[in-house]
């Protein structure tokens, strides 16, 4: 399982990396989220898995019995995929709105930010 | 596009979800559940009524202002941060109050908190489905 | 007394909730803005001076003990920087009533500022990684949205790279966090701190290291990493160029801080302070030579941020004490001077119309103490006795020979001297020669049509900080003793660990 999880983190942090090099914005964005999904999926799996056993304290019980799944990684995720949604909302309206208003997705384009002015490349 | 079936489905539909998200707020205290869940459901349930009759309509039934509720749910859960301050405690101690009552049981300000997340969660969710759906009029 | 700590982030909350509450009220938006942040300096200022007399301050949300629940730890960098976020605040706040028109206000500009400082607040109070990584996106949401209120093309695409290459530097910190977890089962500094020692697995130590340094060198844009900056900061409102040029960078740069001197000490850390060294050499001098080459006043301003960030990275990577003083002294005498002098670039705006220094000219002119307000942080930040930039270089330089760094630096030197040109430029270029456009007043026209009350609201702030910059220059010792007893506490990690952990060993 560990070894099926290493392996979808790498396709996610590859495709991830490919698509944020892409010039379209909408790729741009996808390799955002993936490189995102990739890091959350990279907690869970380093904080180790535990197969079935989740972590809640059961009926009538004072306290965890082994073996037991550590709670923190995936109250980590949560909190980061919380994040991330919101972040990835804002990000998508952005770049919706930056496509409506400089009329180009190719981020090559995109650079009058970065010449000086009077200065056409 | 307007369905007649849907619309009259998520009439009923709208106070049972709207139940359920209730019955999630609750349930958190021990089990999978909680305030943040709920409010996503109750969002998905004004949503569900805005797909079915139209902005108009949800807006209508929402009444107040969603960047409102928003701001009541952080107030919400702010205040539930006084009363570990009146006890002494350490910031955002949970205060438990055991109320003797059968079925409620112990009343605290986690679950104050719990509240103001649904609210804060829920203003959220509608505000984005809203302003979404107003540009898509536009 | 420890509650304390929770006010500075606690403060900016409520007031952002009260103005969402009360949305169309803008009158009480601008009234709480300058109450909060007045009322948040006070806080800070009471909280720095409990610290200093009583050591580190440590919270334990909600009861549960460290390091299993959140820690907030005051010590005295916290508190010195929260401090300086505390004035700034104050300042933009003043200067925002005189700048922000009305359509910004009604989408919540002054919310967003208020939500911001809570998020730097925070960043600078935390005493887990992962909190701080919340603090962050909080601080960061909140400045996405600054960054394009006003909704102009050029403030949208310096947003898209901006919010890019952010997004990009929080996956990896997040993925810093989650590998940093599984070696040591713990997020909390204090906790790492004494942890990490003990631990094996020193190659993936050293992963984490390098990627900590990658995402908050993205924060604090040094050398490779900086091209964000320069592509966003010179396209927002003026007021909030000015909060981001002060404070934004300098969060990471307290990141780096703080995770090389508490958390990560050891083996690891020397390679850090490899790397930083070689570093911040590159990015004094790349930084400068943008600067040197630009004619918009503010691209100008926002390549300094870079090459100031250079000296202060140079500062943190010798690690002596002397050096970690200096370190701090330079940024938050570097805070103050930068934000005051895109307060004047934008007040220089107002006046003249543009941004381009080849189109305006002759400020002095008609108002000689405008240049007077002017050369204050600009020869700060040059370096000139005796104003505080003479100080903090002279501090990083001392220890820069101590340690026998001698080309770096000879870097800082020569670099100092380029920023001196650079902002002669502004000089010359701004205030000094004839305005190309004829003598006319033509271009006061703008100037002439806002209100007294809003004159000063913009002249105020200018003020208290050149005030601030000429104190730390003529009152330099007292300052610099608490710097030290900073520097000194930071690199004694023993009373951290103490502070936050209790008893245990």
């Amino acid at each position: 399982m560990t070894f099926l999880l290493a392996v979808i983190i790498g396709v996610l942090y590859a495709a991830g990396t490919y698509l944020i090099l892409r010039r379209s914005m909408v790729k741009v964005i996808f390799g955002l989220i993936f490189l995102g999904h990739a890091a959350n999926l990279m907690i869970f799996t380093v904080g180790r898995l535990t197969k079935g056993a989740p972590a809640f304290v059961p009926e009538g019980m004072e306290g965890f019995t082994e073996p037991f799944a550590d709670p923190l990684p995936q109250a980590l995720i949560l909190t980061a995929i919380v994040i991330g949604f919101g972040v990835q909302a804002f990000t998508i309206v952005l770049f919706k709105r930056t496509y409506q208003t400089v009329g180009t997705e190719d981020l090559d384009k995109m650079k009058s930010t970065d010449q000086l002015p009077g200065e056409e490349l | 596009m307007y369905s007649v079936i849907l619309a009259t489905a998520s009439r009923y539909l709208l106070i049972l979800l709207l139940m359920f998200s209730v019955f999630l707020l609750l349930r958190g205290h021990n089990e999978p559940g909680g305030g943040f869940t709920g409010g996503l459901v109750a969002a998905a349930a004004y949503a569900l009524y805005f797909i079915a009759n139209g902005i108009d309509a949800a807006r209508t039934i929402v009444r107040f202002d969603p960047l409102r509720i928003m701001a009541a749910g952080l107030l919400i859960a702010i205040a539930s941060t006084f009363p570990s301050l009146v006890a002494g405690n350490p910031f955002m101690t949970g205060v438990w109050i055991n109320t003797g009552i059968p079925l409620i049981g112990k009343v605290g300000s986690p679950l104050l908190f719990d509240l103001g997340v649904y609210f804060l969660v829920l203003g959220i969710a509608l505000t984005i489905i809203f302003s979404l759906a107003e540009e898509d009029r536009l | 007394m420890s509650r304390i700590i929770m006010l500075p982030i606690l403060l900016p909350l409520c007031t952002a909730v009260v103005m969402i509450f009360f949305r169309r009220l803008v009158v009480l938006h601008r009234f709480l803005n300058v109450a909060g942040t007045a009322l948040m300096l006070g806080v800070s200022l009471v909280m720095l001076g409990n610290v200093q007399s009583g050591g580190i301050l440590s919270l334990q949300i909600g009861g549960w003990q460290a390091p299993f629940g959140i820690s907030l730890v005051a010590d005295m960098l916290s508190s010195i920087m929260v401090v300086a976020t505390a004035l700034i605040g104050f300042t933009t706040a003043l200067y925002s009533l005189g700048t922000i028109d009305k359509d910004k206000e009604h989408f919540f500009y002054h919310p967003l500022l208020q939500l911001l400082l809570m998020g730097i607040n925070g960043a600078f109070l935390t005493g887990d990684i992962f909190n701080l990584y919340v603090w962050f996106e909080v601080m960061l949401i909140s400045s996405f949205v600054l960054l394009v209120l006003g909704g102009k093309p050029e403030q949208l695409e310096g947003a898209m790279k901006y919010v890019t290459l952010n997004l990009l530097s929080s996956s990896i910190f997040l993925a810093a966090v989650g590998i940093l977890y599984g070696i040591a089962g713990t997020l909390n500094m204090a906790d790492l701190a004494v942890r990490i020692p003990m631990l094996g697995h020193k190659d993936l130590l050293s992963v984490v290291a390098v990627l900590f340094m990658i995402t908050f060198g993205i924060k604090a844009a040094i050398f490779p990493l900086f091209f964000w900056l320069p592509a966003s900061y010179h396209t927002p409102p003026v007021a909030v160029s000015a909060i981001f040029a002060g404070l934004l960078t300098k969060v990471g740069v307290y990141a780096i801080m703080r995770m090389f001197t508490t958390v990560l000490i050891h083996e690891e850390a020397a390679l850090i302070h490899q790397l930083l060294l070689v570093l911040s050499a590159f990015t004094m001098v790349v930084g400068v030579l943008g600067a040197v080459a630009q004619y918009d006043m503010r691209k100008l301003l926002s390549f300094h941020i870079i090459s100031q960030i250079g000296y202060m990275i140079f500062a943190l990577a010798i690690q002596s004490p002397l050096a970690i003083a200096g370190a701090l002294f330079y940024i938050v005498h570097n805070i103050v001077a930068k934000t005051n002098l895109f307060y004047i670039s934008g007040l220089v705006n107002r006046l003249k119309g543009s941004w381009d220094l080849r189109r305006i000219g002759g400020v002095y002119r008609f108002y000689p103490m405008l240049g007077v307000l002017f050369l204050v942080p600009a020869l700060g930040l040059a370096g000139i006795p005796p104003l505080s930039g003479f100080w903090a270089k002279f501090v990083v330089i001392k220890a820069g020979i101590d340690s026998e760094h001698y080309l770096l630096v000879g870097i800082a030197l020569f670099v100092s001297m380029l920023t001196l040109y650079s902002m002669i430029k502004i000089w010359n270029e701004a205030f000094w020669k004839d305005d190309p456009r004829g003598e006319g007043s033509v271009e006061d026209e703008g100037y002439l049509l806002i209100s007294s009350m809003k004159k000063v609201a913009m002249v105020v702030p200018i003020v208290i900080l050149g005030s601030v910059t000429v104190v730390f220059g003529f009152w330099f010792e007292p300052f610099f003793v608490i710097v030290q007893s900073a520097a000194v506490e930071l690199l004694d990690q023993g009373n951290y660990i103490q502070a936050v952990l209790g008893e245990r060993p």
